[in-house]
């Protein structure tokens, strides 16, 4: 075990964790976050996504000890449900959920994604979607959420 | 906590009552009740609702929201029968201490069961004309002449002359029975239900803060992880609990009979540990190999043989026609493969144990748990929690008695999620099949006679009240799936019933001479028979309906097409309900459909070629309407079909909630294409081989999706259907008569894989 100190949606928490732990267990355990979700364990479905540099990672394939120090940004992280982030907005206005569980993987992957690349057509945000999965069927839904929020958030 | 002590804490005071008082209610046993999919119900009004002294109100409700919107429309019933503002009601949703025994949320059976004029429904009805009834002889004039606005009851003539719900029955009990007479609020008169109100839960899981059954943190708890067999026809022959001696935080290895977990301190510790387990397993009978799943089914001994209908002419029939067309259907297992790994929450202290977990059967659960743990029903506490969308029996659940069982062990709290593997090579599959269709055609072109031969392997299901070796889990832990019980032949029909769809939309379902069916062919014969399955199945979104309509839809299109007719006219020469005839014109009408044969004239030797397709149900036989017209495009070189665009027409009844039920429509539909084109369970000759999301790839948010357009048929004058397994039921049979249309190739086996569409592009006529 081994104490590690990470910067989670703007706060310094501190754990005492086995080092090769992975994110995701700490972030939802160890810190009670409801955000990011286990889906694979193997970093095939987006579940686990969490936002560390600006890039969408998978917490569920990364060791903690290898983030300390990191800004680490999870879906509550972004906004709150009375104070949305646009993007969450952007799926609140399209209603685009069914069970909800994949948000993580998709509302901060596209956001990682758009924020690099505000400038993206529908193809590139949907290849930049590969590696994420949604088992409801919700996919032209959150297309069109994530069109919507990069666009200014009009549709 | 207990319903009376919510209640009292909520400020309604409410007397709880159990499934067996409700059973005794119904004559029916208690165990016989259980087992009902739709459960005893209650006909106690105060088991439903309950209004505080402010005039808010708290509804109970046996049916569980799992993503697809129900929360919100059953929020939305409540508020419209009690003539209240939406977020004036709060809804309780399965919790076996606190709301009507309902039984399973399955079989899109919810809207039937609690918004027509019974269960949910009626008790908001029942409650309205009682406190009307109330106010009248407060206000001291007739009922008749009082009307209700946002919850407070005033005189017609005379406004000053209100008093409020809060103040006719704020914190007391009805003392009611539901009322079957109690009018409902006509759909004329809605302003809340039948609105696009948006989804309740989708601000706190847009931003990360909903509770899902994987977010359940009780003080105390422990993490475990189960250690399933590496076979498929296992035996367990030793387990090694030295072999994790000293990992850190590892608490417990827990042994009961072949289950076999551990339990940690820490989720992660918990995974390597089952992980380093060494547990032994002998290797059973081997399986028989993938590729000769269907050529085995036909000659697979014994059977249960079914027949839904059987107007006992029809080997004449196909003897004497001018012309009889065959085909055989192919359908491989599938899986539910929900986005997270199954999770549950059980705290067992003694003899009295609570469960959290995503069970779309809370009381059933609460009774196949009590089983698995040697309690009594009464003493085992079930409370619903969300978890990913399961579309059937997912590993909600089998990983309820895996907690369950190593809390029993430990006596604290203990939370199980399974890994990916775990779930997807012990999950209870949608059942593969294969299906033989034969008509008799006559000169004119018309069919008249309909055979239908199918053969469906199934091993356990749901666990109902008593079988928890339905699941992984429960067999592990020494109970048997329900047993198979052969019987051939089948015995005649006695009443006409199309629960799986495997009658199909064209032939009159005369039974006893009553026609349940939507169709004119009068010749007609449905047999089934039911094998055992190397692997556990169940209920997966649509089962068995969605195999056979994909038989049923290509078969028709098939004659059509040999007849060279046009495919949505010859299915209208076949149809006599106006509400199927309906779905079908107006999908047609909306995708601007131009009647010719399929294919298409002129297709092109090679690279992408375009065709339409339709395909239709009346799903379960009485339970929705819907109409697909797909549009694809299909790569000739590669075999690559790509879905353009798919217009579908559903006819629920009554609209609860526009765009939930679009986005039913839609979710559906693209889970029907993933199926379609990319779904197959594998295994080799020891252990199923689809693991994880390489090895079962469904479709991914970078996939070219179709647009999607969708009519409405909004039908206020009729009981409300199911609308959660309409267009997934259709999508198979719409891409099938699609590529044809754009190739000249018949598909017949799921998944339609590049290779496969080769294949049949290399043998098409052309």
């Amino acid at each position: 075990m081994s104490r590690i100190t990470l910067r989670v949606n703007g706060t310094s928490r501190t754990v005492d964790v086995d080092p090769a732990t992975p994110l995701l267990f700490v972030l939802s355990d160890d810190l009670q976050l409801n955000g990011p979700k286990f889906g694979c364990g193997l970093g095939q479905c987006g579940c686990c996504t969490v936002i560390i540099k600006g890039q969408a990672v998978r917490s569920c394939i990364t060791p903690v000890s290898t983030v300390g120090g990191a800004e680490i940004t999870t879906l509550e992280g972004l906004g709150t449900p009375e104070r949305p982030h646009p993007i969450q907005q952007a799926f609140i206005d399209e209603q685009a959920v069914q069970c909800g569980f994949c948000l993580s993987g998709v509302v901060l992957t596209a956001k990682a994604f758009l924020d690099r690349n505000p400038k993206a057509d529908e193809t590139q945000i949907r290849q930049a979607m590969s590696g994420v999965l949604c088992r409801c069927g919700a996919n032209a839904r959150m297309l069109k959420a994530i069109t919507r929020y990069a666009r200014g958030g009009k549709a | 906590m207990n319903r009376r002590t919510f209640l009292a804490q909520s400020g309604a005071l409410v007397v709880s009552f159990g499934a067996a008082r409700a059973a005794v209610q119904f004559g029916l046993e208690p165990a016989v009740a259980a087992q009902r999919l739709n459960g005893a119900s209650s006909r106690d009004l105060d088991g439903w609702i309950a209004i505080k002294a402010d005039g808010s109100i708290t509804a109970f409700t046996g049916k569980c929201e799992l993503g697809h919107g129900l929360y919100t429309a059953q929020t939305q019933l409540i508020a419209e029968e009690l003539c209240v503002p939406f977020n004036r009601v709060t809804l309780i949703q399965c919790d076996t201490a606190l709301t009507p025994d309902q039984g399973t949320t399955s079989g899109a059976q919810s809207h039937p069961t609690n918004f027509n004029n019974a269960d949910l429904a009626l008790a908001g009805a029942t409650a309205r004309e009682a406190l009307l009834s109330i106010a009248a002889q407060r206000l001291g004039v007739p009922a008749g002449q009082l009307s209700v606005k946002d919850g407070v009851v005033s005189v017609a003539s005379d406004a000053s002359k209100r008093v409020s719900y809060g103040e006719l029955i704020g914190g007391r009990r009805f003392d009611l029975t539901l009322n079957p007479n109690a009018r409902r609020k006509p759909p004329a008169e809605w302003t809340v239900l039948g609105t696009p109100v948006p989804r309740v839960e989708i601000p706190a899981m847009a931003t990360g803060r909903f509770e899902y059954v994987h977010n359940v943190r009780v003080p105390g708890m422990l993490h475990g992880a189960v250690v399933r067999p590496p076979f498929a026809n296992p035996s367990l022959t030793a387990v090694d609990a030295r072999s994790v001696e000293g990992m850190p935080g590892v608490v417990q290895v827990v042994v009961k009979k072949e289950f076999v977990g551990v339990v940690a301190e820490k989720p992660w510790q918990a995974i390597q540990a089952a992980r380093q387990l060494k547990a032994r397993w002998a290797v059973g009978a081997p399986l028989e190999p993938h590729q000769n799943l269907h050529e085995r089914l036909r000659s697979q001994t014994p059977t249960r043989d079914t027949r839904t209908v059987d107007s006992g002419d029809v080997d004449a029939a196909l003897g004497s026609a001018a012309n009889v067309v065959r085909a055989t259907y192919l359908y491989p297992y599938q899986m539910h493969g929900s986005v997270g790994t199954a999770c549950a929450v059980a705290d067992v202290q003694g003899e009295k144990a609570t469960i959290w977990a995503a069970s779309q059967a809370v009381w059933p659960l609460r009774s196949s748990t009590a089983q698995v743990l040697g309690l009594r029903p009464e003493d085992v506490h079930v409370i619903f929690r969300q978890g990913p969308g399961c579309y059937g029996i997912n590993g909600a659940d089998t990983v309820a008695y895996d907690a369950a069982l190593l809390s029993q062990a430990v006596g604290k709290p203990v939370r199980v999620q399974l890994t990916r593997s775990d779930e997807m090579a012990w999950e209870n599959y949608g059942v593969a099949c294969l299906i033989d269709q034969r008509a008799a055609v006559d000169r004119s072109g018309t069919i008249v006679a309909w055979d239908h031969e199918s053969w469906i392997p199934s091993r356990g299901g749901r666990p109902g009240a008593n079988a928890p070796g339905n699941l992984v889990t429960g067999t592990l832990a020494g109970f048997a799936p329900a047993a198979f019980q052969a019987r051939s032949p089948a015995p005649a029909p006695t009443t006409f019933a199309n629960n799986s769809n495997a009658v199909p939309s064209y032939v009159t379902g005369t039974v006893n001479g009553r026609a349940g069916g939507t169709g004119t062919i009068a010749s007609q014969r449905v047999l089934t028979h039911g094998l055992r399955s190397a692997f556990f199945t169940g209920p997966l979104r649509s089962p068995e309906r969605l195999q056979n309509t994909f038989a049923h839809e290509s078969f028709i299109d098939e004659i059509a097409a040999e007849l060279r007719v046009d495919p949505v006219e010859y299915r209208l020469r076949h149809l006599r309900d106006p509400r199927l005839i309906a779905v079908v014109t107006a999908a047609a009408k909306a995708a601007n459909w131009t009647s010719r044969p399929s294919p298409r004239p002129s297709i092109p030797r090679a690279g992408v070629s375009s065709g339409r397709g339709m395909s239709c149900v009346l799903y379960e036989g009485d339970n929705g309407y819907c109409a697909m017209v797909a549009e694809v495009d299909v790569n000739q070189d590669t075999g690559a079909v790509t879905v353009r665009r798919l217009v579908i027409a559903n006819d629920s009844g009554p609209i609860s909630n526009p765009d939930g039920l679009r986005n039913q429509l839609e979710g559906g539909a693209l889970q029907g294409v993933s199926r379609t084109l990319l779904e197959e369970v594998t295994w080799d000759d020891q252990k199923i081989t689809s693991v994880d999301w390489r090895t079962y790839k469904p479709l991914y948010l970078d996939a070219a999706i179709p647009r999607i357009e969708i009519v409405l048929l909004n039908r206020p004058d009729m009981p409300a259907c199911g609308a959660g397994e309409t267009s997934v039921t259709v999508t198979a049979g719409a891409l099938a008569n699609a590529i044809f249309d754009a190739t000249g190739a018949r598909l017949r086996q799921v998944p339609f894989t590049p290779a496969r569409v080769q294949a049949a592009l290399a043998s098409r006529r052309l």
